[in-house]
């Protein structure tokens, strides 16, 4: 960060979001059902039109998870995934899109010999991570991360709950690098056959922010995709649909690939219908 | 913790840690609600605004039975030849500690216009207090307990359902504890606007562990004020079981400044005291005497866990201690030399808990027949004025006793065979 007037120099995710706007955020987790697998669905993602993979390191309490997300980390512990192997993995994708990681603070802290977050931090830049998302790493606890994130580069993505309002969103958006993470709903993660009026309640009280914004918990369609971004998304977060394909396809690498083509079809045309109405010609009522 | 702002830890030191440990490492939708019951927890409990303290402790004296006696133990006394007196919380309505914090929480969501509680609960005395305290006060009260508990906690079970609380049974992991409160995270995560979330011991985000605390401090204040009146001094020690350590914390805090007082929190040492990685299991719950340091649930604390981070499972005999956290106030004390962590294993504790119905014509719950067992292993170490919190009655833990004892030669147990149809 530089204490210039001018903006500090966009992450390699902010970018991604921006050069990509609707950009599609997709997620899996890593070692489910094995670290080899994982890396071909990530591939996968990437040539479906992934603009940002996140890939979930496995721990044991994921409180912020969903019964579908639970039972991918519960697969990928049982096949043994470590923080290490989880590295490694990393180490050997190429993927066009910029990779973060998204687990649980007690992994982070734990990540070297004694309990200090900078060994997790140095080992991710290492690998060519460009972010990290703690789903219970409030905002109120997060200088120590945020500060190594920050010597190495990586952006510390926040979430914004439908519950964050008035001074703490404003601490958090003060924060906010990469891009903000919006819960489209209380809960936790989870496919959902709608979107959320919260969603569009959030987008409007984050309008006035000019950072990148992106949509999840519940997003499983192109539909939906489309809805969130005419909303006024910037990029849309797809976890626990995703994972249904990985437990439950024949061929999973293929039919993930195709579920991120439909996913990005349906942001871009979200985009294209705000661009339309903004140029205020509305398309004719379908007969 | 070498990487914190030290500017940042001092300003959060006064509100949400204890020392290095505590904090409120929650999902982000949970935060407003974590403030908002800092602000109920300084207006009400602190400063007793519309007389919330002051109802409290009214509803604990007429409903909760309090306060409960300072008992001195005769056959103990001569067994050990010192002084032993009991804190018979397992006289508490309910029978068992749990109803301190779990009327004061229900109250105080009543205060704070909360709709409806939940609670999680292990060996189902923490759900059996909220559910009471829940139907006194006319609130909708749902419990999350682990599979495993609900199989051996069965009259548990029964009551809170008779008293009109919904029980969900977890089916994930070992489906004990541990289970129970990521469930029930997961619910106040959903419903955290209209929903008070009853967290049944010193352990969570900030304000709980403090809150809890507060709420069980009566245990302390009574023996204290007891002990001063029975034996004419404060007691050379006091002993308390720990599991999350709600009773531990409850009966230690008045006594903290008295330096000349030594505390004993008893730990479940289950069958090994080791840790099988490979497993991913601890037979054990002795989160004070071999955890690290690690974030669980809500808070750095000591915990059962890998070396890479991932939660162990631990084990004790009994569902209460059953547990791989612990409260981080109580963790605290641990790491500044206040308090000695100490552990029996289960036989230990099967006899601790025999040897008082025995001799004393009181069943105890399992987790204080830990403070029992460790009350006959390390009495000559204990003074010669003894202070032991029975935490609650053992009428939940009969059926584990037997099966317990049934595989077991123990010194102290009846002939169990009797017991046979």
């Amino acid at each position: 960060m530089t204490d210039d007037s001018n903006a500090a120099p966009e992450s390699d995710i902010e970018t991604a979001i921006r050069e990509n706007d609707p950009a599609l955020i997709t997620y899996i987790t890593a070692g489910d059902p094995s670290l080899e697998d994982t890396k071909r669905y990530v591939e996968a993602l990437d040539r479906g039109g992934s603009d940002l993979i996140e890939l979930g390191l496995p721990f044991s309490e994921p409180v912020a998870e969903g019964a579908t997300i639970q039972a991918a980390i519960n697969r990928a512990l049982d096949a043994g995934t470590t923080p290490e192997g989880f590295f490694e993995l990393v180490d050997d994708l190429e993927t066009e899109a910029p990779l973060l990681v998204m687990t649980y603070y007690n992994m982070i802290l734990q990540y070297g010999s004694e309990p200090d977050v900078r060994p997790f931090v140095e080992r991710a830049a290492e690998a060519g991570l460009s972010g990290i998302i703690v789903p219970d790493l409030p905002a109120e606890e997060a200088d120590p991360l945020r500060e190594a994130c920050d010597d190495h580069g990586l952006d510390l993505v926040f979430i914004v709950a439908p519950t964050t309002e008035g001074e703490r969103l404003e601490t958090i958006m003060s924060q906010v690098s990469g891009f903000a993470y919006v819960q489209a709903r209380l809960g936790t993660t989870g496919a959902r056959a709608d979107v959320s009026t919260a969603t569009h309640e959030s987008l409007e009280r984050l309008s006035e922010y000019d950072v990148p914004k992106a949509v999840g918990f519940g997003v499983s369609e192109g539909d939906h995709a489309a809805e969130i971004v005419e909303a006024g998304a910037d990029g849309v977060i797809v976890g626990s649909a995703l994972i249904d394909i990985v437990a439950g396809s024949d061929d999973p690498a293929a039919d993930l690939e195709a579920k991120a083509e439909e996913l990005k079809r349906g942001a871009v045309r979200g985009a294209e219908s705000l661009t339309v109405d903004t140029e205020d010609t509305p398309e004719p009522e379908q007969p | 913790m070498s990487t914190s702002d030290p500017e940042h830890n001092r300003e959060r030191d006064s509100e949400a840690t204890f020392g290095d440990y505590g904090g409120q490492y929650v999902p982000e939708a949970l935060m407003p609600a974590l403030q908002e019951l800092e602000d109920a927890y300084e207006r009400y409990v602190l400063e007793n605004e519309d007389g919330f303290m002051d109802e409290f402790r009214e509803r604990m004296r007429d409903f909760g039975g309090r306060p409960t006696p300072l008992q001195r133990a005769d056959r103990l006394s001569e067994r050990y030849d010192r002084e032993i007196y009991l804190k018979r919380e397992d006289l508490v309505h309910g029978g068992a500690h749990k109803l301190n914090n779990a009327l004061g929480q229900v109250l105080l969501s009543k205060y704070m216009g909360k709709e409806r509680v939940i609670a999680e609960t292990g060996a189902g005395q923490h759900g059996t207090a909220t559910a009471m305290a829940a139907a006194h006060l006319d609130m909708p009260c749902e419990i999350y307990m682990g599979r495993t508990d609900v199989n051996r906690q069965r009259p548990n079970v029964y009551r809170m359902r008779m008293n009109g609380a919904e029980v969900n049974p977890v089916e994930a992991g070992s489906g004990t504890l541990k289970e129970a409160i990521n469930e029930t995270f997961r619910d106040w995560a959903t419903t955290v606007e209209t929903t008070h979330y009853v967290i049944g011991s010193v352990v969570g985000p900030h304000p709980f562990p403090k809150l809890v605390r507060d709420f069980q401090a009566v245990i302390g204040r009574e023996a204290r004020e007891q002990i001063r009146e029975k034996a004419g001094r404060l007691p050379d020690s006091v002993v308390a079981c720990a599991g999350g350590g709600s009773n531990t914390m409850g009966t230690f805090h008045e006594f903290v400044p008295d330096d000349d007082v030594a505390l004993y929190a008893v730990e479940a040492g289950g069958s090994s005291l080791g840790v099988d990685e490979e497993e991913g299991v601890a037979p054990n719950s002795a989160t004070l005497s071999t955890g690290t340091d690690g974030v669980l649930h809500g808070a750095m604390t000591k915990l059962l866990q890998s070396e890479e981070g991932q939660i162990v499972e631990s084990h004790s005999v009994s569902a209460g201690l059953d547990y791989a956290g612990v409260g981080p106030e109580l963790a605290n004390l641990v790491e500044t030399d206040r308090v000695t962590p100490v552990n029996v294993d289960d036989d230990a504790a099967l006899n601790g808990f025999h040897r008082l119905s025995n001799l004393e014509g009181i069943i105890p719950a399992l987790e204080s027949s830990h403070a029992l067992g460790y009350l006959e292993e390390s009495h000559d170490e204990l003074g010669d004025l003894v202070v032991v919190n029975v935490s609650g009655r053992g009428d939940k833990d009969l059926e584990t006793v037997l099966e317990e004892t049934e595989k077991r030669d123990l010194e102290a147990a009846p002939d169990v065979e009797v017991f046979d149809g």
